[in-house]
């Protein structure tokens, strides 16, 4: 006896849980199926994730770390999710987190203001927006090229990745080099970001607790982009131009001008999360800063189907990959888990359009539910 | 600094860039755009290095590396054509997974060395002066492959009825199909070969033309030049070779101008000022996107441009998927 799977076009909305369903499960299927391509070279996958487990919430240090790490990946993962729900393609949050720390670090390089004299919240607040427009001169860049001369953004928006990387090290190996090593000087105390490590002496607990105030920017970011798609009528207008361009269009809205303005919110962004990264856990300006926190924030944003608080979620997840995968063999391990179950999450994607009918091609035909069919899938 | 040097390095490593490209054109000419290009080449760099290194034989080492690329290319064909997922979102989950494939299965091959595809001097064509030394003489056999298929994919694309049918699917898919050209399967086909393309790109780095695995160094974004490529050159084989090939050139002056003390007859500033030569590195990546405003402008002026169908799921009439 034969089966047949038909894919049959759902006529009313999916149920509120779906989406959330289909990511919890493309997460899981990506671990196991991970787990079979490691086993096949050699590794040891239990061995692997268990290790994945204790070190990133193993304990408060870890956890620590992973919110860290969480940080720069909610920020971009949130400017993301804005361009995206436009069907913009940014997929420039590496360029723009670089052109945000550099900004920001310029505040204490050049310096910008008398670092002995200033108070500490001015030149926090300062290297903020600084960190911001330089995020978001690299999202203006390739939102004018989309919007006037529709030049493909996946493109443009890479190409500006490997240019902000050079454009850093040129200063870096330069002119700000600290004694010819590959880094600045260390920041003075004054454009750090408060972290409970400062708390110590209070709170013994705190002793060696990276988590610094990005964390805090992140989570007000989330509310605000929150805000803008859900309640606010420029969210309206992003999603419909998103949706339907022609109808967007015939409704007059100025779509050359909301693709500019998409953009660079999602690289301020993206430029924030930038500073936090140099303010708030190396202190200074070096190489390798990122370690492709622009790229897993696509993932981020994609996994929490856009969704601002889902966002929180999921780049927590991916926050605890990145710090376990950082010492974990073969090096590529997060990498390919982030692959795998970003091809998951969007071939789930075809069971919020369609219901899957599974036939007998005997007399007997029965219909089984979408939950049922993820797991059908997977075989 | 030697044109003639240049311009044979130019033609060596364009070569890569041309058949990635010629492989992309293939795909988006039946409607599917794959921005997986980056990672199946990774891939195909991967399996053809340790194919060769661990058999020992070269051409299983190319043959693994099509194959790889060809079959990670299905999964971009299940999911935007079954599936008719957005086929931006999936052809970046590609270059992901390549990716990160790459990574965990070339792990430990760097420094290691493997037999390699052999250079070829052309007899008779290698003393025409001048352009025998540049085009025929100790070049990869790669490379006359690429000079070979150039025209045969031009004349392929225009001139044939196989051809005829990939341009028929990317432009009017529903007139394709009522005149019984299957949309499903032509899409799944020519994805498969341009992922195969990619994967063979990838191979002619790592066991050709600048051999060797430098993890995701090997390939360093050349799968993103190839798709800016096939914009820039209108979705048309002999525009794209040229773009590859003056690409190289560009990329190998870019890298000779670091070495002569006096130039143009003055001091040579990338010479004396060794951190000018970040801004050296970041010219193939700003040209690519200079190449695509001049492109975009060109092509508005012509009305040339993607194939109607590129990135539109098929789905037919009442079927549902």
């Amino acid at each position: 006896m034969g089966l047949r799977l038909e894919f049959q076009k759902r006529t009313e909305d999916h149920p509120k849980w779906l989406p959330a369903a289909t990511s919890i499960g493309a997460v899981l299927l990506a671990f196991v199926i991970s787990g079979f391509i490691l086993k096949s070279v050699g590794a040891d996958p239990l061995y692997i994730y268990s290790y994945f487990w204790t070190a990133s919430f193993g304990s408060w240090g870890s956890i620590s770390d992973v919110v860290v790490k969480a940080t720069p990946l909610l920020l971009i993962g949130l400017g993301s999710a804005l361009s995206f729900k436009m069907r913009l393609w940014n997929i420039g949050g590496e360029g723009q987190f670089y052109m945000g720390a550099f900004f920001a670090s310029m505040v204490v390089l050049l310096p910008m203001v008398n670092l002995q004299t200033t108070p500490k919240i001015v030149v926090l607040g300062l290297m903020m927006v600084m960190g911001m427009v330089g995020g978001a001169l690299f999202g203006f860049i390739p939102g004018v090229l989309r919007a006037k001369y529709n030049i493909n953004e996946v493109i443009t928006t890479l190409m500006l990745n490997y240019i902000a990387v050079y454009w850093n090290n040129y200063w870096i190996f330069g002119k700000y080099s600290d004694a010819g090593f590959q880094m600045t000087k260390m920041f003075p105390k004054v454009a750090w970001l408060p972290r409970l490590a400062d708390y110590a002496k209070q709170y013994k607990f705190f002793s060696g607790i990276t988590l610094h105030a990005g964390v805090i920017f992140g989570l007000i970011a989330a509310v605000i982009v929150w805000i803008i798609l859900n309640k606010s009528r420029w969210g309206y207008k992003i999603t419909l131009i998103g949706d339907n361009p022609k109808a967007a269009r015939y409704a007059g809205l100025d779509i050359t001008k909301n693709i500019i303005l998409v953009f660079m919110f999602s690289g301020a962004l993206a430029g924030l999360a930038g500073m936090a990264e140099v303010s708030g856990v190396v202190h200074r300006l070096q190489e390798r800063i990122s370690t492709s926190y622009g790229f897993s924030g696509v993932i981020v944003a994609w996994l929490a189907k856009l969704n601002p608080v889902a966002v929180i979620i999921v780049s927590i997840l991916f926050g605890a990959l990145i710090v376990a995968g950082r010492e974990i063999q073969p090096s590529g391990v997060s990498f390919l888990i982030q692959g795998i179950t970003l091809f998951l999450v969007i071939s789930s994607d075809v069971l919020l359009k369609y219901t899957l009918r599974i036939e007998r091609t005997g007399k007997h035909s029965k219909s089984i539910e979408p939950e049922a069919a993820l797991t059908e899938e997977a075989k | 600094m030697n044109l003639n040097v240049i311009v044979h390095a130019g033609i060596s490593t364009g070569t890569i860039l041309l058949i990635a490209a010629i492989g992309e054109i293939l795909t988006e000419r039946a409607g599917i755009k794959n921005l997986g290009v980056e990672g199946m080449m990774l891939l195909g760099a991967m399996a053809g290095f340790k194919i060769a290194h661990e058999t020992g034989n070269v051409w299983l080492g190319l043959l693994g590396a099509i194959f790889a690329g060809g079959i990670l290319s299905l999964l971009h064909g299940l999911v935007t054509i079954s599936f008719q997922a957005d086929q931006t979102v999936s052809g970046l989950s590609l270059t992901f997974l390549g990716t990160g494939l790459a990574l965990v299965m070339g792990e430990g091959l760097t420094g290691l060395t493997t037999p390699v595809v052999p250079n070829y001097t052309v007899p008779i064509l290698s003393q025409i002066p001048y352009l025998g030394e540049v085009l025929f003489t100790n070049h990869n056999l790669l490379t006359y492959f690429g000079y070979l298929l150039i025209p045969i994919s031009w004349f392929f694309i225009f001139k044939t009825k196989p051809g005829l049918h990939i341009r028929a699917v990317g432009e009017k898919p529903a007139a394709a199909d009522t005149l019984g050209v299957s949309v499903y399967r032509i899409r799944y086909l020519y994805t498969f070969i341009g992922g195969c393309f990619a994967g063979l790109a990838g191979a002619a780095i790592s066991i050709a033309i600048s051999p060797g695995w430098y993890s995701h160094l090997t390939t360093s974004g050349q799968g993103w030049i190839a798709i800016a490529l096939v914009i820039f050159a209108q979705w048309n084989p002999t525009r794209a070779a040229l773009g590859g090939y003056l690409f190289g050139m560009l990329r190998r002056l870019l890298l000779d101008l670091q070495g002569p003390a006096m130039l143009l007859g003055g001091r040579n500033p990338f010479f004396y000022n060794h951190n000018l030569v970040f801004f050296l590195q970041m010219m193939p990546y700003a040209l690519t996107v200079l190449a695509l405003l001049w492109g975009s402008s060109g092509a508005r002026r012509k009305r040339l441009g993607a194939p109607a169908a590129l990135g539109e799921p098929y789905v037919r009439g009442e079927r549902g998927l």
